[in-house]
């Protein structure tokens, strides 16, 4: 398709080849200039699994100075350098890019697309990831240290940042570009490029969690472009935005980020919402129950996203009738997020199942991610925030949906269509092993967290009082499991790409969609002729 | 097949896992749970937080319990066949509606206890909490008393030289004393970046944001040392520096007011960073 294109398209120099039964070009000009899909998914999942051991290498740095009382590896300004670090690579470079990679593999191929919509463009949204970060990173090398005012970039404190200030704000800036030129081309894939009879409500829920998700993305991506923007003037250019001393407000700040910041949470679940729904029909055998409601419900949690964000600031200071608003508000989510779950759960009812790697992910999934619901519906109430508020009752919670939950969905779609892309079975005793460890490992290093946060201990503190010190050491020995046994994640993928048993094109005997018509692997180029939807 | 055999072994062990980390936290005083507190307001918190949690547990054995049921009977090995129903409006109904319930009945008691804690009328004495980086600053509003409170653990304890003391990380050399009994009212604010003034046994913390002034209140039932930590992100420190409020019988609290004020008459208070904590807390209130 990109034959199609001006004749100045560097990517195919001079050879205009109308063949489409061509291979990819050879070598390292192939990934740079690509504008494949299916090249660019993968250089997103590989940019992903890359960042995700970058960001859980510092999150075992923390982990072992909280092993024990005192300080012992690293002194406290790193390590409020490395729980903000932590947070910006897990989130913008790991399960963000992730789901985009994912988009970028699968999409086209369910809807029965011949690629995205706009491929240059794409290869643009993902070739800004890599400089994004390789900036981010260098900023723990400048004078002053990285950022250390936490993910939230809660000003004043942030402002109070050496010269890594500037750099860290353009590196969200290019973060943010790729996130919004990637939602953009996901939107126009799926409303341009499905084949004939594909309607909207025939879609697979993985494309429909991913078409409201972008949309989240370009709602507030800008809104947070904006707040960082007003950071950089504050700090350089004497505007008082979030000074109260030249008439602005530190809390203002919050409101914007956290605009942005909650239905960024459901960024980061909803495509996960997807890939479960889609993992679990095919080992259940059995048709997803309440496929409507599940699009619905979908659609309901992406509104409420929008109007819940001041719940992460109960303690701020808002008047009675704003606590009383964010509080039911965020209440209310907990009835289409039960629906999805209840709908899983019947999808399984009476299904024959069966627990390949994929499926174990996804039941994971399903409970721990429920977990994590619980503590958030506590955390909803606002009266009982007052005390759980910035302690570790919050990292347990949104750990519980951010790994269990988003990374657990993320490794169970990596399995699930691993044989699709690679045309090879993964080893699936080593995927059974990866499971049983990191399960346990993920709960072994997040279950104590609740007892620490009910029992007074404040979260991003380098050092803590004594009572603290058997829950976490509990939970560092959780986090050294959890760490390492993802190296088993990292060898199974890359064992799976370079060989194994050949996968049929169906792969699970209870597969359904348009991807699993392909061969395994894919030709290069699929459906440029649009298959027939019934 | 050896992998089953291994997750039922791993089963048990992170079993054993929770169960050694509850019986340790029994041994040694731990706490699992938010504390009762020793304040109606903290009483009520602490029932509404273990409503809604015995309400999630509840849900949870229900969803889960169905689930597993599930998970052990409807399995290809026993040779089921897949049955294909794939909706019910009925079912759908019944189990968005039954959540709505139970939602308006965990609403309602919150509703209450926030309404009471945003009534901080009728106060007998009013502290204005500062905080600085890295401590805290109290101002007795109307008995010109004011002294900053500091951590007073040697660092040496915290650079592993020396053994740990009982009250590690959670001791000061000044806390901030308040009568039993008494209604008092608490103004946070900060002079630099935010802070946020926590004390689990009162139920609620309150952010210290500078140019702003918020108002919560206490009212402390029995005497006792209650101790509590800056809970929002304040920079390298912000782990170093707690709260020690010391709640004193109403004489003992009049005796420690007329000794502080004869301490603090000859010399005027001094603030050492150079910060003036008047012109932050000058803002409009919250």
């Amino acid at each position: 398709m990109s034959t199609a294109s001006p004749a100045n398209d560097h990517a195919h120099d001079h050879d205009h080849d109308h063949d489409h039964d061509h291979g990819p070009p050879r070598g390292l000009t192939r990934w740079i200039f690509t504008t494949n899909h299916k090249d660019i998914g993968t250089l997103y999942l590989l940019f992903s699994l890359l960042m995700f051991f970058v960001g859980g290498t510092m999150a075992l740095f923390i982990r072992a100075e909280l092993f024990q009382p005192g300080l012992q590896v690293v002194n406290p300004q790193l390590f409020n350098e490395l729980t903000t670090m932590h947070a910006l690579v897990m989130i913008f470079g790991a399960v963000m890019p992730a789901f985009v990679g994912l988009a970028n593999w699968l999409i086209p191929m369910m809807i029965g697309g011949p690629d995205m919509a706009l491929p240059r463009m794409n290869n643009w949204s993902f070739w800004i990831m890599p400089f994004a970060f390789t900036l981010l990173l260098s900023t723990l090398f400048m004078p002053g240290g990285g950022p250390a005012g936490g993910w939230t970039l809660y000003p004043p404190l942030v402002l109070q940042t050496g010269q890594a200030f500037p750099f860290v704000i353009l590196a969200i800036h290019m973060m943010g570009a790729s996130s919004i030129m990637g939602a953009i081309n996901i939107i126009a894939t799926i409303l341009n490029l499905r084949a004939p009879g594909m309607t909207l409500m025939k879609m697979p829920l993985f494309v429909w969690t991913w078409l409201i998700t972008a949309y989240l993305l370009i709602a507030v991506m800008p809104v947070l472009a904006g707040a960082v923007t007003m950071l950089l003037t504050d700090k350089f250019f004497d505007t008082s935005f979030f000074n109260a001393g030249g008439g602005g407000d530190p809390v203002m700040f919050q409101h914007i980020f956290w605009f942005f910041g909650h239905p960024e949470v459901y960024i980061m679940i909803l495509p996960a919402f997807g890939v479960i729904s889609m993992i679990i029909p095919t080992f259940a055998r059995k048709p997803l129950f309440g496929y409507a409601s599940m699009v619905y419900a979908t659609a309901s949690i992406a509104f409420l996203s929008f109007i819940v964000w001041a719940h992460h600031m109960f303690t701020v200071g808002m008047p009675l009738a704003g606590e009383l608003f964010f509080m039911y508000a965020t209440m209310l989510i907990a009835v289409p997020t039960g629906v999805k779950v209840f709908n899983w759960i019947s999808t399984m009812w009476r299904g024959a199942m069966t627990f390949e790697t994929p499926m174990l992910f996804a039941i994971a999934f399903v409970i721990l991610f429920t977990i994590g619901g619980f503590s958030g519906l506590m955390l909803a109430m606002a009266p009982a925030d007052f005390q759980y508020q910035d302690t570790y009752f919050v990292v347990a919670h949104f750990h519980y949906v951010l790994v269990p939950g988003a990374v657990f969905s993320i490794m169970a779609a990596a399995y699930y269509w691993l044989p699709k892309w690679t045309g090879h079975m993964y080893d699936e005793k080593l995927g059974q092993w990866h499971f049983w460890l990191s399960t346990i490992g993920v709960n072994v290093l997040f279950f104590p967290q609740h007892f620490l946060g009910l029992a007074g201990m404040p979260r991003r503190i380098p050092d803590y009082a004594l009572q603290f010190t058997e829950f976490n050491m509990l939970s560092t020995i959780g986090a050294f499991i959890f760490g390492f046994s993802q190296l088993l994640f990292a060898y199974n993928v890359i064992k799976t790409i370079r060989g194994g048993v050949k996968a049929t094109d169906q792969v699970w005997e209870g597969a359904h969609g348009l991807e699993w018509t392909l061969s395994s692997p894919p030709p290069y180029h699929t459906f440029t002729v649009a298959p027939e939807v019934k | 097949m050896g992998i089953s055999r291994f997750a039922k072994c791993s089963g048990t062990i992170l079993a054993s896992a929770f169960v050694w980390a509850w019986s340790t936290g029994a041994q040694a005083e731990l706490g699992l749970n938010m504390p009762r507190g020793v304040t109606s307001v903290s009483r009520e918190v602490y029932d509404l937080h273990m409503l809604i949690f015995w309400i999630c547990v509840a849900i949870g054995v229900v969803v889960f319990g169905v689930m597993f049921w599930s998970i052990f009977h409807h399995r290809k090995s026993l040779g089921v066949v897949p049955a294909q129903f794939h909706e019910s409006t009925f079912v759908e109904i019944v189990w968005t509606v039954i959540p709505m319930l139970i939602l308006i009945g965990m609403a309602v008691p919150a509703t209450k206890t926030l309404v009471k804690m945003y009534d901080a009328r009728d106060a007998e004495l009013t502290v204005k909490v500062t905080g600085y980086q890295w401590r805290w600053q109290y101002d007795y509003l109307d008995q010109e008393i004011k002294f900053f409170s500091v951590l007073s653990t040697p660092s040496a304890q915290i650079r592993n030289v020396a053994t740990k003391g009982e009250h590690y990380l959670l001791e000061v050399d000044n806390p901030l004393v308040v009568p039993v009994g008494k209604k008092v009212r608490i103004l946070t604010t900060a002079a630099d970046v935010i802070h946020s003034w926590w004390v689990p046994e009162l139920g609620w913390k309150k952010d210290a944001i500078p140019g702003f002034i918020n108002e919560s209140w206490t009212l402390i039932e029995q005497p006792g040392i209650y101790r509590g930590q800056c809970a929002e992100l304040c920079g390298k420190d912000h782990g170093y520096m707690p709260i020690v409020v010391k709640a004193v019988p109403e004489a003992e609290f009049k005796e420690w007011l007329a000794q502080m004020k004869s301490k603090n008459q000859p010399t005027p208070q001094t603030v050492t960073n150079g910060s003036n904590p008047q012109i932050a807390a000058g803002g409009k209130t919250l």
